[in-house]
């Protein structure tokens, strides 16, 4: 049988706000243990929430970007349950009323399409603190300053069809929150976590499946595994006659298999009922306005920019917008080489090659934007050739300095000085009267490829840096005598 | 000296007849000579009161004195204040030293005034004869065998007995009019808004609100104007600016408009309570008060509402004792479960798990909308009955309580009797609105108390009233008999 | 609506309290008895009545993005049960 896999996301990203979502206290990443938990995020007695202006503006201005209706009144809950890490014994979150309702985003699909996937809503909650598991005499100990940090949940539609799309998808999300600056994007440090709603269907089949939910995957590559891992699990249950049961997984990385948590499930019943410590929060708009216009230019837009401002490919528009940081260190080597069509080249090919070899992004680039396109003028202005700027490359990669300073230290500069090549060439004909006479018994089509041999010594013995259009043109006017 | 009210101690220090670190020992050495017959107080901070009452009289002789300046006062122990312990009357914080200020601490710890000690309650204010505390029950100073009502009985008994001039109360259904009216005092509890919670340790949260006690109307102004106002750190503490309490005392009352909610006044009501009622209208309408008749049509469903949403609330308010970051911890924990329940089983009382199991039954799934959701809905009918009557008249009158104090344990084997006798006061907590008890007389030798319910924020208005009346009444100078005073 | 033994265990586990087989018949009880008090709202028709949270028609105020709170860790953990480097101590945690 031919199965459908049938996914939807709930991806929990940290606003790049100051301070918590309730409170006072600094949510900067890697301090000391409860170092960062005031009294509010301890749940001292007699404690109470204050919202923070900040986590509402960048929860309206994500909402806005993926042109979804505004909640003009949403109100916080308390969802209800027992656990460490969380002090209050509830989350202060948001259930009936969220701040962000339907909207959707464009994703860009390998075979060149485009595909349109739902966003349900997104809502402000605040974080947990975190439990560490390492041995205290058989205690885990509790570190709160996470605890309050804001959350902007953003729940999509059922609408994705692939682990790839589902990527597709979160790295589109990723790009939003980072275009807009509201999330620092850092995977690895937990700004963006992600729960995987899986199930899978006979293809044809409307109804959907029993889903399970793959809890807090942590990276885009662990995205693509845990969910493809659900999915064949899923499948086997279901090829062998079994039942999927509806439950919450955790992935292993290092067994890529998912397993079972039912620890948490047992008896679940968050019995959310509005917060009483907290007013429903009323924006009007001329407020959604303000914040409309001062949105920064989102990667859709960039995208299109792109391929018409610079006539790039629909294809490296895409790449080139994906990332803010991509897409600002692209514009000025575009800007710096005066040629875009060059700089795309340089960025999605060499650039792209070495950062992928070294697991870099493009933020931790050791050759700055200008040097990259300081090394494509000096390609324009036949200082040098592409040879030698590949490697001139390498030198900027190793942290040689700029471009001009590399050229001029190794003397790598073009020799276009006619005379002087005249001369190298008058040597190589001298050198190699066998291969002269057979160019000069050749016929016209036959010369052109016996001119290859010359224009290599030439070059060769110029150690790269002769101009090759005059080395052409001078053999040529040489050989034929 | 310990028979005067706060004013009169305010005008004494100020003319220099004695200073805040001698009026502070008087009631000091009164609380050890008399509170073991009450069990008013769980904490006296005799030596942090002195050093305030020292600290005072220096600031008096820098000439930045304020009215509070020196002037003693007890705070009910859901209060935080910093460095001293604060317990809700309960096993859970028996220990717990806050290391911080409630807001209304700070404010009267910034006027100056002196806090002797932290007075007992009901476990977690829940409870209507403070029969509920960890630390044992209050009695009431007019007969030591009867209540002193709850939850802040503590501060009522102390008042009554003149074992502080006056006390900080919170009322979440009548648990600052109740005791008042027990213990023949007067009580007010402000607008929901008006006095900040932050620090106050929660109840229900949307129902909660601190407020003065005292003996005389003029005693709660002073004291309401040093706790009132805006506080940046609680979101439903109201942004608007406090009145001249004092300066309202003494406006005249003709043509106010008291209105008699026939729901409160139905043919089971205790007929002294009645007449007794009846008498202090007639001294009202001395005053130039008009009265008339209006309907609350829906007071009967406020007790029961009252008893979805306020449990709820709490259910999840007193999750986070849960024996992590501070308060009690049960021994030897086995497993997480085990520190939980164990911890909450041990440390909580009766009535406060009776409160968070009825409260998590009405939220949970499938229960919902027949109690939590409807409860809400009844709310709104109630607050919109208040709403309109009080397009038609400036306040509201009834008895504060159907009867008064009532022998100890006489109720406390049926909650539910207990919780049907605060039908008077809930409804208001439920409105929002302000209201004020004070004494109206005596039944059998014990006090009552006269309730009189204001639109919102008019705080002053009913201070007036209460002030107005007893210049012409003697009630609230009565002393209780159950404790030489 | 009737609540029996095992709706008392259920949610007495939902809000972790321990209660013993000799206290459940008792507590079973009290909690019935507060219910059919609670129980005569359903006399009463509210539909189309608006859920009140809150006494005042007032609204969320907003705080500006500042960080205004030091570290007080050792003032906090002088009054914790049991904490060690600075964490608060539990039992085991499983996931
Ligand atoms: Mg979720
Ligand atoms: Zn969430």
């Amino acid at each position: 049988m031919e199965w459908e896999a049938v996914i939807g996301l709930e991806i929990h990203t940290q606003l790049s706000t100051k301070s918590k979502i309730f409170s006072g206290s600094s949510t900067a990443f890697g301090a000391e243990p409860n170092t960062q938990a005031c009294a509010v995020d301890l749940a001292m007695p007699g404690m109470l929430p204050v919202l923070n202006e900040e986590a509402v503006r960048m929860a309206v201005m994500f909402g806005l970007a993926i042109e979804a209706e505004i909640g003009k009144r949403s109100v916080f809950d308390r969802k209800n349950y027992f656990y460490p890490d969380l002090p209050k014994g509830y989350q202060t979150s948001q259930f009936e009323f969220p701040i962000v309702g339907r909207g959707h985003v464009e994703i860009q699909l390998e075979d060149g399409t485009n595909k349109q996937i739902g966003v349900t809503r997104a809502h402000l909650e605040e974080d947990a603190g975190k439990s560490l598991h390492e041995d205290f005499h058989g205690m885990t100990g509790i570190d709160l300053n996470r605890a309050g940090t804001p959350l902007l949940e953003i729940v999509s539609e059922p609408d994705m069809r692939s682990a790839k799309e589902a990527v597709a998808y979160l790295r589109k999300i990723h790009s939003i929150v980072t275009y807009l600056g509201i999330c620092d994007g850092n995977m690895a440090e937990g700004s963006m976590r992600c729960d995987c709603n899986v199930s899978v269907r006979p293809k044809g089949q409307k109804e959907f499946g029993t889903r399970t939910e793959i809890k807090n995957v942590n990276s885009f590559r662990f995205v693509e595994r845990a969910i493809n891992s659900e999915i064949q699990r899923q499948i086997e249950i279901l090829e062998d006659g079994g039942r999927v049961i509806q439950e919450t997984r955790l992935y292993d990385a290092d067994k890529n298999e998912t397993r079972s948590m039912r620890s948490k499930e047992f008896a679940n019943d968050y019995r959310y009922f509005p917060c009483p410590d907290l007013l429903p929060v009323v924006i009007g708009d001329d407020y959604i306005e303000a914040i409309r216009q001062s949105l920064p230019e989102l990667p859709e837009q960039k995208r299109q920019r792109f391929s018409e401002q610079y006539g790039l490919s629909d294809y490296d528009a895409s790449v080139l917008s994906a990332s803010r940081a991509m897409a600002d260190y692209f514009e000025r080597v575009a800007e710096v080489a005066g040629d875009a069509k060059l700089a795309a080249n340089w960025v999605m090919v060499e650039l792209s090659r070495l950062l992928n070899q070294n697991n870099l992004e493009i933020e931790q680039s050791p050759i700055p934007a200008e040097h990259l396109g300081q090394l494509i003028q000096r390609i324009r202005d036949n200082t040098i050739s592409g040879k030698i700027a590949k490697q001139v490359f390498e030198d900027m990669w190793n942290g040689e300095g700029s471009p001009d300073h590399i050229i001029e230290t190794k003397g790598l500069k073009q020799v276009t000085d006619t005379g002087a090549i005249e001369a190298v060439v008058d040597e190589i004909i001298a050198k190699n009267p066998a291969q002269v006479e057979q160019y000069r018994a050749a016929d016209e089509d036959r010369r052109k490829k016996l001119i290859g041999f010359f224009v290599g010594q030439t070059m060769k013995a110029s150690q790269g840096k002769a101009n090759p259009q005059q080395v052409n043109e001078v053999l040529k006017k040489k050989l034929e005598g | 000296m310990h028979t005067k009210t706060a004013a009169e101690i305010s005008q004494d220090l100020q003319a220099g007849k004695y200073t805040s670190v001698e009026i502070t020992q008087v009631f000091l050495q009164r609380i050890k000579q008399i509170d073991s017959s009450l069990n008013s107080y769980i904490t006296v901070s005799e030596e942090q009161a002195l050093e305030q009452a020292k600290a005072a009289d220096a600031r008096r002789a820098a000439g930045n004195a304020g009215p509070l300046t020196g002037v003693p006062f007890a705070h009910k122990d859901i209060f935080c204040t910093d460095g001293i312990r604060t317990t809700c009357a309960s096993r859970m914080l028996e220990n717990f030293v806050p290391p911080y200020n409630s807001t209304v601490a700070q404010k009267l710890l910034d006027a100056g005034a002196v806090c002797l000690g932290k007075t007992n309650m009901d476990e977690f204010a829940m409870g209507s004869s403070n029969e509920t505390s960890y630390f044992g029950a209050v009695k009431n100073p007019w007969e030591l065998s009867r209540v002193s009502g709850g939850s802040s009985g503590g501060s009522a008994a102390a008042v009554a007995a003149r074992l502080t001039p006056f006390a900080t109360g919170t009322d979440t259904g009548g648990s600052i009019r109740q005791p008042a009216a027990f213990c023949g005092l007067t009580g007010l509890k402000p607008t929901y808004g008006r006095v900040s919670r932050l620090g106050v340790v929660a109840f229900a949260s949307s129902l909660d609100q601190a407020g003065p006690m005292a003996r005389t109307a003029e005693d709660a102004a002073l004291m309401l104007q040093a706790m009132a106002g805006f506080d940046p750190k609680d979101s439903t503490c109201a942004e608007r600016d406090v009145p001249d309490y004092l300066a309202a005392l003494n406006q005249p009352l003709d043509g106010l408009r008291i209105g008699l909610p026939k729901e409160y006044f139905g043919a089971d009501l205790d007929p002294a309570m009645a007449d007794l009622i009846q008498a202090a209208i007639k001294e009202l309408e001395a005053l130039g008060a008009q009265v008339q008749e209006i309907s609350l049509p829906n007071t009967a469903l406020s007790v029961p509402a009252y008893y979805v949403i306020a449990p709820a609330e709490a259910s999840a308010n007193l999750s986070r004792f849960d024996g992590v970051r501070y308060g009690y911890r049960c021994e030897n924990p086995t497993n997480l479960d085990d520190l939980y329940m164990r911890t909450r089983a041990e440390g909580f009382g009766d009535e406060v798990k009776r409160r968070i199991l009825i409260g998590t039954y009405a939220l949970s799934a499938g229960y919902y909308d027949a109690y939590y959701r409807k409860a809400q809905q009844i709310r709104r009918l109630i607050r919109d009955d208040f709403v309109k009557a009080l397009e038609s008249v400036d306040v509201i009158l009834s008895p504060t309580t159907p009867g008064t104090a009532f022998n100890l344990n006489a109720m406390s084997a049926d909650p539910v009797s207990m919780y049907l006798a605060d039908l008077f006061t809930i409804p208001v907590n439920l409105a929002g609105l302000p209201a004020i008890s004070m004494p109206a007389g005596l039944i059998d030798g014990l006090p009552a108390g006269l309730q009189l319910v204001g639109n919102y924020f008019e705080e002053a208005r009913l201070l007036n009233i209460a002030h107005q009346f007893q210049q012409r009444t003697q009630w609230h100078t009565l002393a209780p008999q159950g404790v030489p005073v | 609506m009737s609540i029996e033994r095992g709706d008392v265990e259920k949610i007495a586990y939902l809000a972790r309290i321990q209660i013993t087989d000799a206290q459940l018949d008792k507590v079973t009880e009290d909690l019935s008895r507060i219910l059919s008090l609670v129980d005569q709202m359903q006399e009463v028709s509210t539909e189309g009545v608006e859920p009140m949270s809150n006494p005042l028609d007032m609204v969320q105020r907003l705080r500006a993005d500042q960080v205004t709170e030091e570290n007080q860790r050792e003032r906090f953990q002088a009054i914790a049960p049991a904490t060690e480097a600075g964490l608060y101590l539990v039992p085991k945690v499983i996931e």
